[in-house]
């Protein structure tokens, strides 16, 4: 209980927690940008452009940094309160909760988690190679890894795709919770806007994964 | 009504405990539930049985002292109300009813339903109040107070400290319990020479104690007896984060 993180206080972790998805949920929308460049029929060339300005520029390199680290803050504070979360209650009820609560709002740390693992296979798959640090023979003439063919090739293995769809759907269940959470824990609550930040999150979520999710249904079915 | 009770017994801190059923006949629907528990008791007492210890003080929904863990909800199936303030005719007949103490780290059962929740007073003691001068009473229309924010610190000062929103909530946490009492004094002019450390010192305490972390199921709100909204959470969030930051 004396480590560092564990003294922090509660809103403080909380607090962290919520800026940190919030930043992640913008990303997710510059990802999704760039991942929509795979359904031109231009042989990747827009998507390869892309790529490649997101592993040249400096700028970009700058924010991936704070991105990498964020996702790590992102999930070390939530397993650390979840684990504080399971030691305030040592003895557990006989019968269940039966308090009405939002839909999976729950399973957040389940929810978390499952992203996590796809956020682990996504690493190896794609960014790691781009560190250099998995063996990718997948190489563009400039001797930058061809990340378009990668995804193409990873696409079209039906198993692969129908995992990548079931984790975003799983993905747009914690963002829906998330995003009115984030900013409760931000301190803005207020009736005038409440309803709406509920919406835009449910809106999100919903839009969001469904960009990620053609995209395999576009190399499975179309092509 | 005929019913069957699941009650948790534990004859007290350091013993284990365990569940006992009672059957129990001919319960009026008009019975109150604690008045329940109080006959099922006399029926105990006349078999020269240990009666169930329960906490109560003013059985009308004021106090704060009535805690059961009713099938899965603190104060019961009714919407907020406190568990003295629940009927008979919630149930039907035949129902098996199964009752619990709040489970909570900081809430250590001291005999049978009977929890310790004098963490809360720690809370309080950290700053759950303003420090005023004894002497002659000023006069109160000195120092202006606008009507919204009367009305909200009111509302926030409805709570009765019974810590149903830590039992109901996944995590224990008291989240709705301090952010109440933090908005009451947060909300008025009173309130402001203390704001900074008051929230702070009540947070570090909740944290101290060993209550949970909110994670933003709004638990604590359903089940709350006196709709303490989970606006407060965002208030004494804001007033912490401006507390440390500025
Ligand atoms: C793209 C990935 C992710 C995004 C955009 C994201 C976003 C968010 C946001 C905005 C919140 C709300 C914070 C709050 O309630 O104050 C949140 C909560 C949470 N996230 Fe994530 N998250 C992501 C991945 C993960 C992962 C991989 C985990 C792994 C364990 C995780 C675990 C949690 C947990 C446990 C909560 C609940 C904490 C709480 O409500 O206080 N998340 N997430
Ligand atoms: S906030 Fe509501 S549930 Fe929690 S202690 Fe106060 S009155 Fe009870
Ligand atoms: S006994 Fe006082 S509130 Fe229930």
């Amino acid at each position: 209980m004396n480590s560092t993180f564990f003294r922090f206080s509660s809103i403080t972790k909380k607090i962290w927690m919520a800026f940190l998805g919030l930043f992640l949920m913008i990303f997710l929308v510059v990802h999704l940008g760039i991942n929509l460049c795979l359904l031109r029929n231009d042989g990747g060339a827009w998507f390869s452009a892309a790529a490649h300005f997101m592993g040249t520029n400096y700028i970009v390199k700058v924010f991936e940094i704070g991105l990498f680290a964020g996702f790590i803050f992102h999930v070390f504070l939530g397993i650390i309160l979840q684990v504080q979360n399971w030691m305030a209650r040592p003895v557990r009820y006989m019968v269940s909760n039966k308090t009405d609560t939002p839909f999976l709002s729950k399973y957040m740390i389940y929810t978390g988690g499952i992203v996590l693992i796809f956020l682990i296979l996504h690493f190896i798959n794609f960014y790691f190679i781009k560190l250099g640090w998995v063996f990718n023979p997948n190489m563009t003439p400039d001797g930058e890894p061809d990340f378009y063919h990668i995804a193409k090739q990873l696409f079209v293995i039906p198993a692969y795709s129908i995992i990548y769809i079931l984790l975003f759907i799983v993905l747009g269940f914690h963002l829906n919770q998330a995003f009115q959470a984030a900013w409760q824990t931000l301190g803005i609550n207020h009736p005038q806007y409440t309803t709406c930040i509920r919406r835009f999150g449910t809106f999100y979520a919903i839009v969001v994964p469904l960009g990620f999710i053609i995209i395999p249904f576009y190399f499975l079915l179309i092509r | 009504m005929d019913l069957t009770l699941k009650i948790w017994r534990q004859k007290d801190a350091k013993s284990a405990g365990k569940f006992v059923t009672y059957p129990l006949k001919n319960i009026s629907p008009n019975c109150s539930f604690l008045e329940m528990l109080d006959i099922l008791n006399e029926q105990l007492i006349q078999k020269t049985e240990e009666p169930v210890v329960f906490d109560h003080d003013c059985r009308e929904g004021i106090c704060g002292m009535c805690s059961l863990y009713i099938n899965g909800r603190p104060h019961g199936p009714d919407d907020a109300v406190t568990a003295c303030q629940l009927h008979m005719r919630k149930f039907s007949n035949g129902d098996t009813i199964v009752i619990e103490p709040w489970r909570a780290r900081p809430f250590p059962v001291i005999k049978d339903l009977m929890v310790d929740r004098s963490a809360f007073d720690k809370i309080i003691q950290e700053g759950g109040y303003i420090s005023v001068n004894t002497g002659g009473a000023a006069e109160a229309n000195n120092i202006l107070v606008g009507r919204e924010n009367s009305e909200l610190a009111m509302d926030a000062a409805a709570c009765i400290g019974c810590g149903a929103c830590v039992a109901a909530c996944k995590n224990a946490s008291a989240m709705l319990f301090v952010s109440a009492k933090v908005s009451q004094f947060a909300l008025l002019p009173q309130g402001q020479v203390e704001a900074k450390q008051r929230v702070k010192k009540m947070v570090r305490m909740m944290d101290e104690l060993g209550f949970g972390n909110c994670t933003n199921t709004y638990a604590c709100e359903a089940e709350c007896p006196k709709l303490i909204s989970r606006s407060n959470i965002a208030r004494m969030n804001r007033e912490f984060m401006c507390a440390k930051v500025i």
